[in-house]
């Protein structure tokens, strides 16, 4: 490793923040909630999951809350995401694919824009404890 | 280093790797949980950090979750595969593994919402349980080699050592002595070659203490910025980390933040590209308490016997191998680089008119909440030992609590609502000292303390000097007498005496406040003594020369029906009585041992 200069130093910075800043508990602008009950998981929730961490990634956010939850009770349309922009309703998406994710992330969490084609409603259940 | 750019996680483990939950097997949790991540196929998603103390000792193994800041406590690596498929696959928090305090009948799940949390204020351990004090990166995330890019770049040495003193910041290591002032001492103090010296004093020897080791463990860049900014204000190009070998972690962690630090080109020559040169040198420690004395650690650096030697010349003026040097605590230098980046009037805005930021203590003894705890000068002893301590276990009654360790003092109950600051520490006879807290309850003998305090300051005498030598061994001998029963009213007189001539005439800081455990408890719990010399009774029942051991022959007989447990495990023979019968003890043969108290199920054995 080379030595450093001030700037590259606060490239540094900047670089290591992309992935330590989830552990700050610094306010978000949009969450995705997955929904990873065993009927989830057996649909392919998995996939979404990632599918949605690797378009954070490659934009380098850190603005947007990735997290699990179990099951949303509506098996049969799973996989299933809860998403949220910080301020708006939550809107739940069904039978998702990872293309769909990507979709979604771009429109609705970028966008601002609520994909209705593969929306179920707005709302969501309760997950507090 | 030098490894490809780091993944993005959506879950970061932060697992505490501080001494306390690494004895209470935490890298065991990091395995159990890496292997289980594994095994549920959360390697991309999921990653485990270690970091340094967490400071809820008392409750470990210790895990938080982020982001949610999900605390949780006492793992085992049996909760591990549960922990895993609930939380991180099915995102349900775990309650059973969370904390519950004992007065509430549900857990707290956030770390910031837990009392012992709630009220520290976090400077010096500003990245606690953030960051892998194993990474560079990690440091330099949060904010880290940040002041120093000011004080390279938009800052005099003069500009740094004036916002040290606006900050009002003062010694970390116990006696206080003003942080800026020392520097600008050193900077002003003419080197016969230009020379000048740095050293970071991580001597910490005081029982119960663990605040300086800690910040080292968890985050030894901070210590490394504060030095690199002193180096600068000051115009050293060498400094020093004197750490005990007793503290392999603090040691190991520390040789691998400097070697990060040379590669990143943080430490050498050419600093940044500013033309600042500095490096750091870490010297281990064989253990001498004396030498946290800055004159005896000072020599120990130079290869010489670790003793003290008179001052002045302070080693401001002549320190290591003759040269200036500045000398300052782990904790003062975790403090620079925030005070550097934050500015000195922000720092001045916490804490009292003479006390300024924050004070790292390390809460022991008697107390529910165990651990390590950053707060505000002037918050009261109430505050720490019930708001953030959780109070004395099994309801007994707080009594006095030590600060200061062994140079420090005893400040009794009634003193609870004492402002913690620098001259209300002095003026209850005690000291700030490093920061060790031992609480005691009722059950403690008051001058039990004063003689193990002592015990401990005569055996590290390292014995240059008459006063210390003489004067802690014969104070010593008087205290052990009174505990044993056969003390006199005189000997008060002498060990005031004595602990006066001490205080005033020993060669170093550590036979000056030598005595100070005697003299608070002489001023505190006079009563106490007086009671073990004129009643030879010892009130908590703990200098058992004193007790006097019977058996209550209702009890034996109805409760244990003479079991005969006591009398088998009694090494002298005392015990009288056969298996069925009450017993009895023979007094003229006990040795008050306190077996048969130990041993007996029943409640039957008495001490008077």
């Amino acid at each position: 490793m080379p030595k450093l200069t001030i700037e590259e130093l606060e490239k540094l910075r900047e670089e290591a923040r992309k992935t330590t800043f989830i552990r700050e508990q610094s306010e978000f602008r949009a969450k995705i909630n997955v929904h990873m009950g065993t009927c989830g998981l057996a649909a392919g929730a998995r996939n979404i999951l990632n599918a949605f961490l690797r378009e954070i990634e490659k934009r380098g956010l850190t603005d947007v809350l990735l997290t699990t939850s179990g099951c949303a009770g509506l098996c049969s349309r799973e996989p299933m995401a809860t998403i949220e922009i910080v301020g708006q309703a939550p809107v739940k998406y069904v039978d998702l694919t990872e293309k769909k994710a990507q979709e979604i992330f771009e429109k609705h969490i970028l966008g601002g824009e609520i994909v209705t084609a593969y929306a179920l409603g707005i709302g969501s259940e309760k997950t507090d404890l | 280093m030098g490894e490809a750019k780091e993944k993005l996680y959506r879950v970061h483990l932060m697992v505490c790797a501080g001494t306390g939950c690494v004895s209470n097997r935490a890298f065991e949790i990091k395995e159990a949980l890496e292997k289980e991540i594994k095994k549920r196929g959360l390697e991309n998603e999921v990653m485990v950090v270690t970091t340094g103390c967490n400071g809820f000792c008392e409750r470990g193994p210790l895990m938080v979750v982020q982001p949610g800041n999900i605390f949780y406590q006492m793992l085992t690596v049996k909760d591990i595969p549960y922990l895993v498929e609930e939380h991180l696959l099915k995102g349900r928090p775990v309650q059973k593994l969370m904390y519950q305090p004992p007065e509430e009948k549900k857990p707290v799940p956030v770390l910031s919402e837990i009392n012992f949390f709630k009220k520290q204020v976090l400077v010096a351990l500003r990245n606690r349980g953030l960051i892998d004090p194993e990474k560079i990166e990690d440091y330099i995330a949060r904010d880290g080699y940040k002041a120093l890019v000011k004080a390279l770049t938009q800052m005099t040495p003069e500009e740094i050592i004036k916002e040290i003193q606006i900050s009002g910041l003062r010694g970390r290591g116990g006696a206080g002595f003003p942080t800026g002032l020392k520097w600008q001492l050193v900077r002003e103090a003419i080197s016969p070659d230009g020379e000048k010296y740095l050293v970071c004093n991580g001597d910490e020897g005081d029982p119960g203490a663990f605040m300086d080791r800690s910040i080292l463990e968890a985050d030894p860049h901070s210590v490394i910025e504060g030095m690199l900014i002193g180096a600068r204000a000051i115009g050293a190009t060498k400094g020093f980390i004197y750490v005990r070998n007793e503290y392999p972690l603090a040691v190991k962690r520390v040789l691998i933040a400097l070697d990060q630090a040379r590669e990143y080109g943080l430490l050498g020559h050419d600093i940044l590209g500013t033309g600042f040169d500095f490096d750091i040198r870490v010297v281990r420690g064989a253990g001498a308490f004396v030498c946290g004395e800055e004159t005896a650690l000072l020599a120990s650096i130079e290869g010489r016997l670790g003793e003290p030697r008179p001052r002045p010349p302070y080693p401001a003026e002549k320190g290591l191998w003759g040269k200036p040097t500045c000398i300052n605590n782990i904790e003062t230098w975790a403090n620079v680089p925030v005070i550097i980046d934050r500015g000195g009037k922000w720092f001045a805005s916490i804490g009292t008119a003479t006390s300024k930021g924050t004070k790292v203590f390390s809460l022991v003894g008697k107390i529910n909440n165990t651990g390590l705890v950053e707060v505000p000068m002037g918050i009261t002893l109430r505050e720490i030992i019930y708001d953030i301590g959780g109070g004395i276990p099994g309801g007994k009654k707080f009594k006095a609590v030590q600060t200061g360790g062994p140079s420090g003092g005893c400040i009794p109950a009634e003193l609870i609502d004492l402002p913690i600051d620098y001259e209300s520490l002095t003026q209850a006879g005690s000291m700030m000292g490093s920061g060790g807290m031992v609480v005691m309850d009722e059950d403690t003998c008051m001058v039990d303390v004063a003689r193990y305090f002592l015990s401990f300051t005569q055996d590290e005498s390292c014995g240059k000097c008459t006063p210390c030598r003489e004067g802690t061994k014969a104070m010593l001998d008087i205290l052990t007498r009174i505990t044993e029963g056969k003390g006199t009213e005189e000997d008060l007189i002498l060990l005031e005496e004595l602990a006066h001539t001490v205080k005033e005439a020993s060669l170093c800081g550590l036979g000056k406040t030598a005595p100070n455990p005697v003299l608070t408890t002489l001023r505190y719990f006079r009563d106490e003594y007086i009671t073990h010399i004129r009643d030879k009774k010892c009130p908590a029942h703990v200098c058992r020369q004193l007790n006097v051991y019977t058996i209550d022959p209702q009890i034996c007989l109805e409760k244990g029906h003479g079991c005969d447990v006591c009398r088998r495990n009694c090494a002298s023979e005392a015990i009288l009585g056969a298996k069925g019968e009450a017993h009895r003890i023979d007094q003229s043969k006990c040795i008050k041992c306190g077996v048969c108290y130990d041993v007996c199920n029943f409640g039957a054995v008495k001490v008077e």
